[in-house]
């Protein structure tokens, strides 16, 4: 029988000094305050950011079912004509006004789209964080399923992809219904610029 | 506001001095709703003599960066930089070619 | 004599394709680069530093920011660290505060009063910032974590750099979590990893051209929040100091450059 010793390896001092998710939350609620249009309790993590968090945005496809199909629950789809005004969803793209502690209450909100994205191409300063939506209703099309889609997409992202970076813009109070049917004529309006 | 801090360096080429100036003023253009408040003119004198003199305008930034190039110079020589303003303000530097 | 007519303009990108105006921005900031307004910061702030304020009328120059009293040379470039005095984890601009309240016997509410300003009147803690940090150029980056609180300062601003929260659900690495992306036209530096965290933590605290002020770090986070939707953080809280620190020990090795310049 061979004797085997075994060295235990210390767990690196490091490794010991990590916070614990609750802490982290904690430290939070105790150093971020409230101001203008932003709650102390925003710091909160719900069960989106919480495993989102924790398991690095890849939460495994079991809980990322899970996580969509209760988020698809909030979505509230209008009961009809989902397509609104390209021209003022063109308004909207642009804008990033909204949600900051900054920002005057009553002021309407944007979707802050060219941030991350690229839409109209005649558009140049445009993000590079998600996907470009450049020519997004010519190579859809613009049937109904599509338009489900695309509002769905807008109103709560964490819906169709639980770990998205992409803010649940329905949901968040950010934009209203009328915001969102108008950026969903924005992407698939064949007259659109995001599809010249 | 009053005059601010300045800064210039002057350093001596190959046949030429490089003179950097930087200034403090907020330089209020027509664009903004505050009273105008502007540098107007900048001059430059080499060793007492004046070599430049710029006639600015409102299209400046605030807390301007002048460059200039001058012809000749050597180590030691005084370079002096001053601008006035359009309320009559005024403030200068000198320094020693480097 | 010669008579010129100056009409300087800020280098605008116009209707040119997206490469011409990254060429055009990284001309622009080459050109500020060399000779910013920060440095009349820095003459500003050394006046500072070395006048006498307060109730009991010292000057900053016995102020420990962690290489010993009024030891200024290089200390930005070794914060945050832990101080004995406090048992704190403090980067600068907490130090600069405690320097305030117990050298110069300020209270704590009046070194706070007014902590960002504006193009018109800089605050005092940016003249302040804009002095030490420039006192670190060519200094390489050393915030250190061999006490157990900076390992746990270093660890908690860890955590919170993938911390998704606020009612966007965005964490710091929303945006710098991933390489070559940008938000709009502005070029967004991976601060989790070495090369972009020492990019961006040797340019920063910098003058802002576009607001005409000098920004400081914790300015820099403050409005890095507010952009995430996030509630305010406190100023030179613990958690914002940790932050700090894991960008600081993330960007360790490069020389500092500051005060930089910025769009």
């Amino acid at each position: 029988m061979r004797r085997l010793l075994f060295v235990g390896i210390l767990v690196a001092p490091l490794a010991l000094a990590e916070p614990t998710p609750r802490e982290v939350q904690d430290i939070h609620l105790r150093d971020f305050h409230a101001k203008g249009v932003v709650k102390k309790e925003a710091v909160a993590q719900d069960a989106v950011q919480r495993i989102c968090t924790v398991t690095n945005d890849r939460p495994g496809a079991e809980i990322a079912k899970q996580l969509e199909a209760d988020q698809m629950k909030t979505i509230a789809f209008p009961a009809s004509g989902l397509m609104g005004d390209w021209k003022r969803g063109e308004d909207i793209a642009q804008s990033g006004r909204g949600m900051t502690f900054t920002d005057a209450p009553g002021t309407p909100n944007g979707g802050s789209c060219y941030n991350c994205h690229q839409l109209a191409a005649k558009e140049i300063s445009y993000g590079t964080l998600g996907p470009s939506l450049q020519g997004f209703g010519k190579k859809r099309g613009s049937g109904e399923e599509t338009q489900q889609y695309v509002y769905g997409k807008i109103y709560n992202a964490k819906a169709y992809n639980a770990c998205s970076q992409m803010p649940r813009l329905g949901w968040s109070g950010t934009l209203t219904e009328q915001q969102i049917k108008d950026l969903v004529a924005y992407l698939l309006d064949p007259a659109s610029p995001v599809n010249q | 506001m009053a005059a601010g801090p300045m800064k210039m360096r002057a350093t001596l080429g190959s046949g030429f001095t490089d003179v950097r100036v930087l200034m403090t003023h907020p330089m209020t253009t027509a664009q903004s709703n505050q009273p105008l408040h502007f540098i107007q003119s900048v001059t430059v004198k080499q060793n007492g003599k004046t070599v430049v003199e710029a006639q600015i305008s409102q299209a400046v930034s605030r807390n301007p960066v002048f460059t200039f190039r001058l012809k000749g110079g050597a180590k030691g020589d005084k370079i002096e930089v001053s601008w006035l303003d359009n309320k009559g303000e005024n403030a200068s530097i000198e320094t020693a070619v480097a | 004599m010669k008579r010129l007519l100056f009409g300087l303009s800020l280098i605008v990108p116009l209707a040119a394709p997206a490469q011409d105006a990254k060429k055009e921005i990284e001309k622009y900031q080459q050109m500020l680069g060399e000779g910013s307004p920060a440095e009349l910061w820095e003459l500003e702030g050394e006046a500072l530093w070395k006048k006498a304020q307060g109730p009991q009328n010292v000057s900053f120059e016995k102020c420990d920011l962690g290489l010993g009293a009024g030891k200024v040379a290089g200390a930005y470039a070794r914060l945050p660290r832990y101080f004995k005095d406090t048992d704190q984890v403090q980067d600068l601009e907490s130090r600069l505060l405690t320097c305030m309240t117990t050298l110069q016997g300020r209270s704590l509410k009046d070194a706070t009063a007014r902590l960002f300003g504006n193009a018109d009147r800089p605050s005092e803690m940016e003249y302040l910032v804009a002095y030490v940090v420039g006192q670190s150029r060519g200094h390489k980056m050393a915030a250190p974590v061999s006490h157990a609180k900076e390992r746990a300062s270093y660890e908690l601003g860890k955590k919170m750099f993938f911390y998704r929260a606020g009612n966007w659900d965005f964490s710091c690495a929303s945006c710098h979590g991933e390489p070559d992306k940008r938000i709009r036209m502005q070029e967004l530096p991976m601060l989790s990893q070495p090369a972009g965290a020492q990019k961006a933590y040797t340019t920063w605290p910098a003058y802002r051209v576009s607001n005409s002020q000098l920004k400081t770090m914790q300015w820099r986070l403050n409005d890095c929040y507010r952009q995430m939707r996030f509630p305010e953080p406190e100023f030179a809280s613990e958690a914002t100091i940790a932050l700090t620190h894991y960008l600081a020990v993330t960007a360790k090795g490069a020389p500092y450059n500051g005060p930089g310049t910025k769009r």
